[in-house]
């Protein structure tokens, strides 16, 4: 079977770029890293791929705010492309800056055109902060319906770094929020390591109801601070532990999952 | 046409900004102040109509779901008296570069709108309280501005977005100094003027030389030539004459030492003895190289900056670890960075204004800007900030100190470069402009009252996203053999980059074709300029066009501005005139040595007559407590350590991941077994004392560290980092001759290499003609490569029932401990080194980590036993219990608790057993000294018994772990 193409897409100031391929790497797909310009000169293009990744990093320096001029140049150069992707029903995830430009350039939560409807705030602490936490998923081992297929076979709780200074999740209104939980978007949600919720520092940044990731209407498009390539063997784990319930590391189960919809449906 | 725009939270919306600063405000105490508030402000210049700001203020400026924006017509206007909101605003000064600029002009024209000239950016902040006018100027100047780089704006209606002088074009005119006919007094006055920082013999030189030729030197001749030969691109100290003196111990007999070079007779001769067959380039590149794996090497490099620092932190620090990036990136044919370490030395952060010199900055903001810098950069260029530590003493108040270092990888083929006649000379990346005139020979000078005045120039801001893209590119062009050399262009700028590397060469540069910030440079200035992420590369003709295209795909600026010529001749041109022509030879080689007089004796302190207290919980606490030794969790977490995905061993760690790790691990190559380990050792203290003590035990302190973690010392190196006072001083360079030496005894006894290094002399600073030099500190960094990571040993305390060991003899050695800082006291029995025994004990615990028989290890130094093993406590939330009579204790008087507990003896190390490895474990260390002290025990409680058997130290662990961390918690 032919390898599933991964588009890793980059600009000045990415930087989580290379671990991010690995990690797909490492569950059997094939990732390219795609400089944004030789995608808004049509030297390369987003139909040969099934999955499109926005890494971490710091695109444009995170000038005026963090993900906002990428998020600007997408809609400005790429709708079209991007449109086509998701309509081909495709997957894409954003990792930390990505997951803000996907939401600042209106992919995330979608359903309104592409409109921008939650942001990610400074964090409450008004620092960068690196540290290690504790997220429940939508989809834990066992619930048969989850709607985020990025999300499926993971552990009541997970542990993941996050690396950031703005990612306080916030949405636009009530009904935003209640919009996403009615349509199961809500993905991750920052918790205590036994699953219940979180204050900080275990939310590290103050977002509404602990939310560390959000997915599309489709459940194909997700977003999320914490960086699940940063823990992709046990050796990046705090103190090195092999996962108790799985035979992976939690952040892989999550490009495993990305891959394995890939080969069976696209 | 110019449009203001401002942009703040709307009503309701958490402004973590402004809650940040009133936190700031509320820490410098006595201002009533109950809220802020904080603004965003864009000035858009151009062409453009009010409909398209709203335009780009909609989708580019704001966050539409907690942001508003207002176009305003004046910018700031006067404070009404009696107002319950105070405004004030703060920009850049002209010429100041605006990170923020060239992004938003991108997202400008993506939005398709042209016409828009210039965007520059400006903070706003509306103050709530009952604070006066005076009073708000007070707070702006403490936290909210650096008048070096920022200014309050005044309101005085709209201003130009473009300072008026940076418009102004530049009519070409040649400008010689008149040498030949100058007196020696007249010389010296030239070179104090110009801030050349030439001392007579120098200058003398230089007016032989012209005398030779039959004409005056040109201005960028001069400073080409000053540039070259000061202290921080030549090392002239480490490589003149010395006429050392050293008052024998104990009777007045002196022993004279003539020396020629101090680095060759001491740490590089000891790096040529012991030859290693892994150590790839030493002290030749940018950065030294040692052996990785079969495919890779890697490099390491250590930078100071302390003078920018000193003057601006956050630019200081942001250039600083810039510009050590640049210096790995510049390594043979360039290296990967993998990780940052940085080290710092401040003032006491609580000192009282009433007592800040004139002319320093405050030092919790030196510290608090230092730290931003390196956040910012570090971050943003995607590299791990993986190690460090933080010191403090009142000595450092004028003239902090800012270590920064960098490690890369790169193919094993790509560690040498070679530079051929006929290769063009590109520089890529960031533009020229006047920033960082005269670094190099500023930071070759002392730190006055006035240097923020003088010598503003040196001071700038970095843009890590220049550097990034730049780096990016790089490493591909590299990848494809596009070019045949590199290097950094950091102080000294074109003149040092091209300088190096053209020198067995020669060059000729068209300074026309430098790629400018903006106009008015004179070609002096485009050539000694440092303006920041630039990188010079040898461009064989044939690759050059592929090599701009490279750039260009990535939108970074590649210029080819000369070539390497083969005439052995620097020539450089403006528009078709003739600016310089020097032999290289004499530009390189022409400097007179120099011969300097150094003195050193022993200083004799005090020693405290205070007796043992029965019982020494409470100092346990003051200990935990004390600046060096407290947690600096509030640093690193603003750093991202885990970026690259290679970092297994962090800088916290433990069961709830805040303990202090002793060193790093990071495996560079995703899905090796192999990683490298980097730490460092630093105590600034023994040299108060001994300096060649302190120099043996910080190499000790940092090889120790390699093997806490689960390393070896098989194939580690180190880095020397000399930060010291004025050189022309003999007891400042005694001090640093014989802290030379204790380098040369340690690297010989430990048969560990130094690779690289560098040296920071002039750190003192003066008011009003009264000089405070810094305790010479000797930086060491030390890395080490491993082969299999998933032997890394954590600090923290693992089971219950564990054992616990202390590996390594206690001495009564409590000269310029913590425990006696904690009294104000030094005393004089300084930590000493026996290498060779300390080589032992490192290799048979690197062996029982091997064989995985220890749970746990920490590092026995700042505060003792007692610290460690709290430490290794709190940190697995566990308890432990320690018997003191069990400790291998060498005592030259009384059974004194407190200098068992504390003492900072070096070679020394707290290990967990479990039981069933004890048999194993003892055997692995037979022969050596080490005691069964304790063990690991449910109850969370740290407990110790003192030498007569009776309790000294009972606390809960919460209680050590809050003391601990309660010190820097901001």
């Amino acid at each position: 079977m032919a390898k599933i193409k991964v588009c890793v897409l980059r600009t000045a100031g990415t930087n989580c770029d290379k671990e991010t391929a690995f990690a797909f790497a490492k569950v059997g797909a094939a990732a390219q890293l795609a400089h944004i310009n030789s995608l808004v000169s049509r030297k390369n293009s987003l139909d040969g791929y099934s999955i499109l990744a926005f890494p971490g990093g710091f695109s444009y320096g995170d000038d005026i705010a963090a993900g906002k001029i990428l998020a600007n140049e997408l809609r400005c150069k790429l709708t079209d492309e991007l449109k086509k992707f998701v309509s081909a029903g495709k997957l894409i995830i954003g990792i930390c800056n990505g997951f803000q430009v996907l939401v600042k350039s209106g992919l995330l939560p979608g359903g309104n055109g592409l409109k921008q409807e939650v942001t990610l705030a400074v964090n409450d602490s008004a620092k960068f902060e690196d540290r290690w936490v504790y997220l429940k998923g939508q989809g834990a081992r066992g619930k048969k319906q989850v709607k985020c297929v990025w999300a499926r076979n993971l552990p009541e709780v997970i542990y993941l770094p996050v690396a950031h200074g703005e990612g306080k999740f916030i949405t636009k209104d009530k009904a935003v929020l209640s919009r996403l939980k009615k349509n199961n978007q809500v993905v991750f949600l920052y918790c205590d390591p036994s699953g219940r919720k979180a204050l900080y520092p275990q939310n590290p940044n103050g977002s509404v109801e602990g939310i560390a990731g959000i997915c599309d209407e489709t459940g194909r498009i997700l977003g999320l601070m914490p960086h699940p390539e940063r823990h992709v063997s046990f050796l990046q784990h705090p103190a090195r532990k092999k996962n108790e319930n799985s035979t992976e590391s939690d952040g892989l189960i999550i490009f495993r999952n990305g891959v394995e919809y890939a080969q069976r449906y696209l | 046409m110019m449009y203001r725009v401002e942009v703040q939270e709307k009503p309701g919306v958490f402004d973590a900004v402004g809650q940040g600063v009133k936190k700031d405000i509320s820490d410098l105490g006595a201002y009533a102040v109950s809220g802020v508030r904080f603004v965003q402000v864009y000035l858009i210049e151009g062409g453009i109509s009010e409909k398209d700001v709203r335009r780009i203020s909609e989708d580019l400026l704001i966050d539409p779901v907690t942001q508003s924006y207002r176009i305003v017509n004046s910018p700031v206007s006067e404070n009404k008296k009696r107002s319950k909101e105070l405004v004030i605003e703060i920009a850049y000064n002209p010429g100041v570069m605006d990170p923020v600029e060239e992004s938003t002009l991108k997202g400008i024209a993506d939005l398709g709108l042209s016409g828009v000239t210039a965007v520059k950016t400006a903070k706003k902040y509306l103050i709530h309280g009952r604070i006066s006018e005076a009073q708000l100027h007070t707070i702006a100047g403490k936290l909210l501005y650096n008048k070096l780089i920022q200014h309050i704006v005044r309101p005085l209606g709209r201003q130009a977005v473009r300072p008026t002088a940076e418009a102004l074009g530049y009519d070409f005119k040649l400008i010689t100094i008149d040498l030949l006919g100058t007196s020696d007094e007249g010389l010296l006055d030239i070179s104090k003027k110009g801030q050349l920082f030439l001392n007579i013999h120098e200058m003398l030189r230089i007016k032989k030389y012209f005398k030779a030729l039959g004409r005056n030197p040109t201005d960028c001749e001069l400073e080409t030539i000053a540039q070259t030969w000061s202290e921080h691109c030549y090392h002239k100290t480490f490589r003149g004459k010395i006429n050392y003196t050293e008052a024998a111990k104990s009777s007045s007999r002196k022993v004279t030492r003539k020396i020629d070079n101090l680095l060759k007779s001491t740490i590089m001769k000891a790096t040529k003895e012991l030859g290693k067959p892994w150590c790839v380039s030493v002290f030749k590149d940018n950065a030294g190289i040692i052996r990785f794996d079969d495919k890779h090497n890697v490099c390491f490099k250590v930078e100071t900056h302390n003078h920018p620092s000193a003057l601006e932190p956050f630019g200081g620090a942001n250039t600083g670890v810039g510009g050590v990036i640049r210096d790995c990136l510049g390594t043979g044919l360039g290296a990967k960075p993998i990780l940052n370490t940085d080290v710092f030395c401040f003032g006491d952060p609580d000192l009282p204004f009433s007592q800040l010199p004139k002319g320093t900055l405050h030092p919790k903001r030196v510290m608090k800007g230092v730290v931003s810098g390196v956040r910012d950069y570090g971050n943003k260029m995607g590299i791990p900030t993986v190690n460090g530590s933080i010191h403090f003493h009142e000595r450092f108040t004028g003239n902090p100190l800012v270590y920064c270092g960098t490690v890369g990888i790169m193919p094993k083929d790509k560690s040498f470069k070679q530079a051929n006649t006929g290769d063009y000379i590109v520089v890529a990346g960031g533009r020229t402009g006047r920033d960082g005139i005269h670094g190099a020979t500023f930071s070759s000078g002392e730190l006055t009252h006035e240097s923020e005045t003088v010598s503003s120039g040196a001071v700038q801001i970095g843009n890590p996203i220049q550097e990034k893209k730049t780096m990016d590119v790089l490493l591909e062009a590299r990848d494809r053999n596009l070019f045949s050399s590199i290097t950094d262009c950091g102080a000294g700028g074109l003149s040092s980059a091209v300088g190096e590397m053209a020198a067995e060469l020669g060059a000729e540069v068209y300074l026309e074709k430098v790629p400018l910030k903006y106009q008015g440079l004179t070609y002096t200035e485009m050539w000694i300029s440092e303006s920041q992420e630039r990188m010079v590369m040898a461009v064989p003709k044939e690759k050059a066009q592929e090599l701009l295209e490279a750039f260009k795909a990535e939108n970074v600026e590649a210029t080819i501005i000369g070539e390497f010529t083969g005439t052995k001749r620097l020539k450089l041109y403006y528009k078709g005139n003739n600016v310089c022509d020097i032999d290289m030879e004499f530009l390189h080689e022409g400097i007179p040595q120099l011969e300097r007089k150094a003195e050193f004796s022993v200083l004799r302190h005090k020693e405290p007559k205070a007796r043992c207290p029965k019982d020494l919980t409470g100092t346990l606490h003051k200990l935990l407590s004390h600046l060096d030794i407290c947690s600096k969790e509030w640093v690193i977490r603003q750093y991202d350590h885990e970026v690259q995905g290679g970092s297994v061993l962090k800088p916290l760690t433990g069961i709830l991941n805040d303990g202090p790790s002793d060193a790093s691990i990071c495996q560079p190559v995703l899905g090796s077994k192999k990683g490298v380990i980097v730490s460092n050792g630093i105590n600034f203290r023994y040299s108060l004392i001994d300096p060649f003590w302190m120099a043996a035990s910080v190499i000790d302190e940092a090889l120790r560290q390699i093997i806490a973690v689960g390393g070896s010392l098989k194939e580690a190196a180190i880095l020397d980092n000399f930060c010291w006072g004025n050189p022309d001083k003999p007891d400042r360079l005694g001090s640093l001759v014989r802290a030379s030496y204790g380098c040369y005894m340690a690297s010989k006894g430990f048969e560990v290499p130094f690779i690289s290094g560098k040296d920071s002399l002039n750190n003192e600073f003066a008011v009003h003609g009264r000089s405070v030099s810094i305790p010479g500190t000797l930086l060491i960094s030390a890395i080490a490569v491993m082969d299999d990571i998933s032997k890394a040993i954590t600090m923290y305390a693992k089971k219950p029932g564990n054992l616990v060991y202390i590996v390594g003899e206690t001495f009564d050695e409590m000269g310029a401990s913590h425990y006696f800082d904690l009294s104000g006291a030094i005393g004089n029995n300084v930590p000493k080194v026996n290498p060779a025994k300390a080589r032992k004990i490192f290799d048979n615990l690197g062996r029982a980590t091997a064989k995985g028989l220890i749970s746990a290890m920490h590092d026995c130094s700042e505060g003792g036993l007692g610290v460690a093993a709290a430490e290794m406590a709190f940190s697995g939330g566990l308890g432990i219990e320690l018997f003191l009579s069990e400790v291998p204790y060498k005592k030259p008087q009384a059974d004194r608790n407190d200098f068992v507990l504390f003492s900072e003896s070096n070679s020394r190390f707290i290990v967990e057993v479990e039981k069933k490895n004890q048999k194993k474990f003892e055997a692995q260390l037979k022969g050596l000294p080490f005691g069964l002290i304790g063990c690991v025990s449910e109850r969370k409680t740290f407990r110790v018994y003192g030498l007569d058997n009776k309790i000294c130290v009972n606390a809960e662990i919460g209680s050590l772990k809050k003391s601990w961390q309660q010190t820097l918690k901001w």
